[in-house]
Parts: structure tokens; sequence; C-alpha cells
């Protein structure tokens, strides 16, 4: 089991408060995914010479200064980091690939949890209301997120299998159910140069999607592939720069609702995780129906 | 309606007036836990048969296990299970229903004003479950005898291997509507998307549109029962047939 909540505002004064709005959603879900959370929230992109990481030291001592001072060294270009407890947003003019590359050489410790111009991700094991008190998500602005709450059922309980999951630029998944084919998904990506970072069944649902959108499909393209290649239960909420979408399986076995309003598009699991949203009384609710691709665009 | 705390209740007394009859939970203030203890110890000490339950903002098992001949109003959407295992009590829900609506219900009637989702009505021995939106997926699926109206549509494998039971369908139904069907009896107004295996459609008899019209008047709903088509076991999966196709 686990809980999944996602939240796009469509009026602009309403990205000051998406972290406000969006935490009772999170906490709203612990029962669902006591053990672990986390979320991307879109922000303002960079420059179009920009990208940003979200890197994660976890436990592991990191003088970000230092690394700093030691990155304007070795690469060029301007770089700045942002840090938030033991995440941190580094943001910079230099190539990622480069500095990804760098990075696994200087802290391989260090993880890259996010490559983009305007995703920030955070994620780790604990209570949900502790990660967003510990990341201060109630301060988060943007125009969408996409979070969950995480009980583990088919692999470990660490930061790496915790959800959202990543690839490409700008991309993210978060998953409330099980594959079956996950080993099966991953033997046909690896072979095209797609390198997993765990054994978990939602990352190969991640890159395969990802795959599909650098081969040219869209994202509602990449869905719908996804329906005759990925096999298990699933409801899958996904977020790019432009895009909020979510799809659930064809036996609709894992809950989702979603609230929609002038104001906000609202999904969670369950709609206790909605009850709190301003003028929910007036918000039009409904059930995904299984296979139906549902997106809205910021 | 009064608004008194259920906490604070007197004992029962041998005559009652209307106004004492009656309670109301605040769901916001008060817990789920106390609400569903006054529910099945206290109310009937108490003699009250009205209970009003605002605020109940997504809450699993609300009004769950109910026991008596009690009315209980829920104003606002509820989660998985609500008036679960019900017996002789009338549960009407003024909102939408989570997973699992009257699951196991044994009597009594729940009535959920909005849309239920999946699985409402799993199971149920006895008693009417309505709803006047849509139902999700697999509403009834197990029915053991109990009569369910859906006033919208309702989802793929509704009254999935059904037992005893009936269900009418004003709206339409997706796929794989009675798959593996027993002795439970689907009328439905509108469209089938497919039947599953073994599901068939039947003459309406004059004892179904008897049987329709009644259940549509305990709804409260109006449509002609004429309307209706009758869905039931063919039975051919009621015992092993060796020359049958066994791939799946």
């Amino acid at each position: 089991m686990c809980g999944i909540v996602g939240l796009l505002v469509k009026k602009p004064h309403l990205r000051e408060q998406l972290g406000l709005l969006m935490v009772p959603m999170l906490t709203g879900m612990t029962e669902r995914g006591p053990d672990s959370a986390g979320l991307a929230v879109y922000t303002t992109p960079v420059s179009d010479l920009q990208h940003k990481l979200s890197l994660y030291r976890g436990a592991h001592a990191v003088n970000w200064s230092q690394l700093l001072a030691q990155l304007s060294n070795d690469v060029s270009g301007e770089h700045q980091v942002l840090v938030n407890g033991n995440h941190a947003v580094l943001t910079s003019t230099a190539n990622p690939d480069d500095l990804v590359e760098w990075l696994g050489v200087q802290v391989p410790l260090v993880a890259v949890l996010s490559i983009g111009q305007s995703i920030d991700l955070y994620k780790d094991v604990g209570a949900p209301a502790e990660i967003a008190e510990r990341y201060r998500f109630k301060n988060l602005r943007g125009s969408h997120l996409v979070g969950h709450t995480r009980m583990a059922t088919e692999s470990a309980v660490t930061p790496a299998h915790a959800h959202p999951f990543t690839a490409g630029r700008d991309f993210c998944l978060v998953h409330n159910g099980s594959l079956s084919n996950p080993h099966l998904v991953r033997k046909k990506l690896e072979p095209l140069g797609i390198e997993f970072e765990t054994d978990n069944d939602t990352e190969a649902a991640c890159r395969f999607f990802e795959w599909r959108l650098r081969e040219g499909d869209d994202l509602k393209a990449a869905v719908q592939r996804g329906f005759s290649e990925l096999d298990g239960f699933f409801t899958f909420l996904m977020g790019t720069d432009q895009e909020l979408l979510i799809v659930r399986d064809a036996f609709a076995c894992k809950p989702a609702i979603v609230a929609e309003s002038d104001d906000y598009v609202a999904i969670a699991s369950e709609f206790r995780s909605l009850a709190h949203l301003p003028d929910i009384a007036h918000a039009s609710l409904f059930e995904p129906k299984p296979e139906e691709i549902y997106s809205w665009r910021i | 309606m009064a608004n008194l705390n259920p906490g604070g209740a007197s004992g029962a007394q041998p005559t009652l007036r209307a106004d004492h009859q009656a309670r109301q939970f605040d769901l916001a203030k008060q817990s789920l836990r106390d609400l569903n203890l006054y529910l099945h110890k206290q109310a009937a000490q108490s003699g009250v048969k009205r209970v009003r339950v605002d605020n109940p903002d997504g809450a699993h098992s609300v009004a769950c296990g109910l026991d008596g001949e009690l009315d209980v109003q829920i104003h606002g959407h509820v989660g998985y299970y609500v008036a679960g295992m019900n017996k002789h009590a009338s549960v009407t829900v003024h909102g939408n229903a989570g997973p699992g609506a009257a699951e196991n219900m044994m009597s009594g009637r729940v009535h959920i004003r909005g849309f239920a989702s999946t699985a409402a009505g799993a199971s149920a021995h006895g008693g009417l479950l309505v709803i006047d939106g849509d139902a999700s997926l697999r509403c009834g699926i197990s029915l053991k005898g109990g009569d369910i109206v859906v006033g919208g549509s309702v989802g793929s494998f509704s009254a999935f291997m059904a037992q005893a039971g009936r269900i009418v369908i004003c709206g339409d139904a997706e796929d794989a509507l009675g798959d593996s069907l027993y002795e439970a009896v689907i009328y439905v107004r509108g469209k089938v998307r497919s039947l599953g295996a073994d599901a068939r459609f039947e003459p309406m008899e004059g004892s179904d549109r008897d049987a329709v019209a009644k259940l549509l008047s305990a709804a409260g709903f109006k449509h002609d029962p004429s309307e209706f088509k009758r869905i039931a076991s063919a039975r051919s999966l009621y015992h092993w047939h060796a020359d049958a196709d066994q791939e799946y």
C-alpha cells in the first residue's frame, strides 16, 4: 500500500501557497505510507542556460561551500548551491551530464535525485509529517507537485527506494501498486544503455516512460504504450515541467480521487487528503476510470 | 436537531421527546472510535433513534458494524467501508463513499447520495444498498443475498461471483458484468459493454418486473421496470466439463 498526492494550481498567486496546501495532503496519506515520503515540486524554471540538480547526502557529511569552490575550480560555469537539510539544489550553467560525472567522482555518496530546469526533488525515510517538517515542505512554491507516502512491499526501505523516481529531465513518477514484470522491462531497457539505480519495480516504469519520451512519444502516447508493456497493479501519477498526469490499471485496484476547481487540480489516493482544501465543497470530484489517461497542463 | 454532547448523554428514559432521540457528532472534533462506540452501545441504551454525523472528511469505517434500529445521517464524504457489516440500521451518506461501502451488510439500509467507489455492497448477505450516483468496479462482488440499486452506472466486473440477491442498475455497465454468477440476478436499464463468463440475458417475466418495481420504489427511483433487462447465470460453470477448453 502507498499514498499518492498531486496538486496543480491554476492561478499564479496560488503558487506561493503550493507547499502549504500540499502538506496536509501528504500527511493525510500517512496510514497508507508510513515508512518513507517524497515529492517533486515544479518551480519557476531556471534560465535557458541553467539546470538544477537535486542532491541528497543522507547521513554523510558534506561541506557544500567547499564542494562549490572545488566545482568552480574544476568545471567552468556559474554554480550555486541551496541547502535544505541533507538535500541541496545545485543550479549551474554547466552541462548536467558533466556535473553528474564530476559529483560521482568527488562525492560518490551523494545521490543525484533529479535533473531539470524546473524540478526540485526531496525524498527520505521516515513518517511523512517528519519529512515535511525536515525539509519545510510548507514553504515550497511552484506550479505543481507530485508526492508519495510509501509502505514498502517489494523492495527495501531506503531513501533511494522512496518515491518519486526520476529519469531524464524534469520527469518524475510515483506509484501505488506493484508491477509483476519489472525485470522484463529492465532487460529490455538495459541493452539500450539505460542504467538503473535500484531494484525497485517503480523505477522500471519510470525509465520505460522516459525512454518513450526520448523516442518521441508524448506522455499520453508513452502511457498508452505502457498498457501493453507494464503488467501489474498501478495508479501512476507523473509530472513533467508542463504537465500532471494520472492513470490507473485496467482493474483500478488502487484508489484515486481527483478534485478540480477553478483554482486547482488536486489528486490523492483518498478523499481524506483533499478534505482540507479551500472550497473543496464546490470542487468537482471524480475517480479516474481504469486505463483512462487524465492530464492537466500548467 | 439538538446538538448534544453524546459523551454526556443521559441513560434511557421511559418516554422521550423527539429531540431527545437525536444526537449529533462532529468528526472534526470527536473521534471516529467515540462515534462508533456510541452507535454500538450508548445509542441503544439511551433510546436515541437518530444520529447526525458531520465532517467525516473521508474517514474510514464510519458507522461500521451497527446492530440496532438507528437512523444515521452522515453529511460529507466518507472513506473505506462505511456502514460495513450493517445490521438493522439505516445509514445515509450525503456525499460520496470510498471502497467497500456496506460491505458484508446483513440487513437494514445504506444509501449513498453521491457516487460509490470500488466493491460497493461486496458480500452483502441482506439489506438494501442504494447508490444515487455511479458505482465503480466490482459493485456487488460476491453478493450473498443483499439487494443493490444503482441510480447511475457500474464499473467492470460488477456482480462477479454473486451468489444470491439482486442488483438493479439504472444506467450502464462496463465489462464482464456478472462474471461467474451463481444465483444472484442482475437487472440493467442501459447498455452492457460486455457480459462475463457464464452470464446471459434472459427474458423479463412478470415476477422480474414486480421485483424491479419494488426495488426501484424502495430506492426512490422512477423508471419503467419494462425498460430493464434480466441477466442471470447460464449455470454452465456449475459442473466440471472434462471436454471444455481449459486454456486461460
